[in-house]
């Protein structure tokens, strides 16, 4: 922050004034247009009708079939469930996109404190606890497998913050496979789902809540050590001599 | 009835206000770290909103990932960001430091 | 008119607001906020719009766009994050160069 001040005026060594005035119009015509953008917007949602239905009553007529009675989580992982699939692809690739950029960056060495060293003892347990917990308890209240996901996920960030690395033993094969879990499974249920029935993802009503249950506990997994794993920010080494 | 009406209406209005404040604050703070922090404030205050449209699972993951795992990561981008200046005041290519551990 | 039109307009205003700051500020972790903070609008507006249910309950399908719409944001922020910090070891520096207007 101190160093961006000179930076910026070492950059502009133009004359000032013309410059000054070219930025000024600049601002002005596109906080004009902006506006014009925000009125349009702001028209275009004052004319929808004040009451829809949407596809709400669609929902609540199939919701006996989708084996949960949350109907948010029955459209995640029954209804539209594939959008799940891929947002799962979306996780992975941006994890690879991020490991792409090479290995971690070892130059973090701070000591985490006696503070955060204890906080993160008593607090693990407990975020994996409550990980667990969301990821039962969406099959009928709020909750499901992102949320139980990004707790997860929280904790492994926590354990990162501490100090933990994970060990050369972890890193290579378990990790990769833990991290394509959620995928996997939902591409493999969906795979038999195709060959025993015919279609992508129609889970027979008999089996429904036991399949959203294997699915989301690995993509809870898969979700969790993804998030954590983005904030490393690079790939992490396989063994301590490379 | 009417004052729960009445005192429902002030407190959408004001978190509404209190959302695009916060925002423009986090948007403009001449300060990094002070925007991260307003945009960590930015994703509790959206969470509130979730849960006044009647939306308990947004508004969970909203705490856990909007407020918390975002702000981790930026500050951590941040932390970053700010070593790669102290260590390379210089724009150079070669990143060969001190052999490494 | 309820209070769901209101949060619909906060989401048009978050979403101006942001594509003001993706434009003006240089600094690519600003930029990066700012992509968030539109996002937060149009999700906002997503789900204002499906609360117009006559019923007591909201429909579901939006809620469930924007759970999977954040997950795949903090996916984006965190490859945002990375290509910054990887246009910083390149150049030097993490703001794109000030063009002089014509």
């Amino acid at each position: 922050m101190q160093q961006s001040q000179p930076l910026k005026k070492t950059i502009n060594p133009k004359p000032m004034t013309e410059g000054v005035k070219k930025q000024l119009l600049f601002r002005l015509l596109l906080v004009a247009l902006l506006s014009l953008l925000a009125t349009g917007l702001g028209y275009a949602v004052l004319s929808l009708p004040s009451s829809a239905p949407g596809l709400s009553e669609l929902v609540a007529e199939n919701l006996e079939t989708s084996g949960v009675s949350n109907p948010v989580t029955a459209v995640l992982l029954n209804f539209r469930a594939y959008d799940t699939l891929l947002e799962l692809g979306v996780l992975l690739l941006a994890l690879l996109g991020v490991w792409s950029f090479g290995a971690v960056p070892e130059r973090r060495e701070s000591f985490p404190g006696p503070v955060l060293d204890t906080l993160s003892r008593l607090l693990v347990p407990l975020l994996i606890l409550v990980a667990g917990y969301l990821l039962w308890v969406g099959a009928h209240a709020p909750g499901g497998a992102f949320q139980a996901g990004s707790v997860l996920g929280a904790a492994g960030v926590l354990l990162l913050l501490a100090g933990w690395r994970p060990g050369a033993r972890f890193v290579g094969l378990p990790l990769r496979i833990t991290l394509v879990a959620g995928l996997g499974v939902f591409v493999i249920v969906s795979a038999v789902l195709i060959l025993v029935g015919g279609r992508l993802l129609e889970y027979p009503p008999s089996f429904a809540a036991t399949l959203i249950l294997l699915i989301e506990a690995a993509a809870t997994l898969s979700i969790g050590i993804t998030l954590a794993a983005l904030f490393i920010g690079g790939r992490p080494e396989a063994g301590p001599n490379n | 009835m009417e004052t729960v009406t009445l005192l429902q209406w002030a407190f959408d209005v004001v978190l509404g206000f209190s959302l695009l404040w916060i925002a423009w604050l986090a948007l403009t703070s001449l300060d990094l770290f002070r925007a991260i922090v307003l945009f960590i404030a930015f994703g509790l205050l959206m969470a509130l909103a979730w849960v006044r449209l009647d939306a308990p699972d947004v508004a969970l993951a909203e705490a856990a990932i909007g407020a918390g795992l975002t702000g981790a990561l930026l500050l951590a981008a941040l932390a970053r960001l700010e070593s790669n200046n102290a260590t390379k005041p210089t724009p150079e290519k070669d990143h060969q430091p001190e052999a490494h551990d | 008119m309820s209070h769901v039109f209101l949060y619909a307009l906060v989401g048009v205003g978050l979403f101006t607001l942001g594509l003001y700051a993706l434009i003006v500020h240089p600094h690519l972790l600003r930029k990066i906020l700012a992509i968030n903070v539109m996002g937060s609008g149009v999700f906002l507006m997503l789900v204002a719009l499906g609360r117009r249910t006559p019923g007591t309950l909201p429909d579901p399908v939006p809620h469930a766009m924007a759970i999977t719409g954040i997950v795949v944001a903090i996916s984006a922020t965190a490859l945002a994050l990375a290509l910054m910090l990887r246009v910083q070891v390149e150049t030097g520096r993490a703001e794109l160069p000030e063009e002089p207007l014509e």
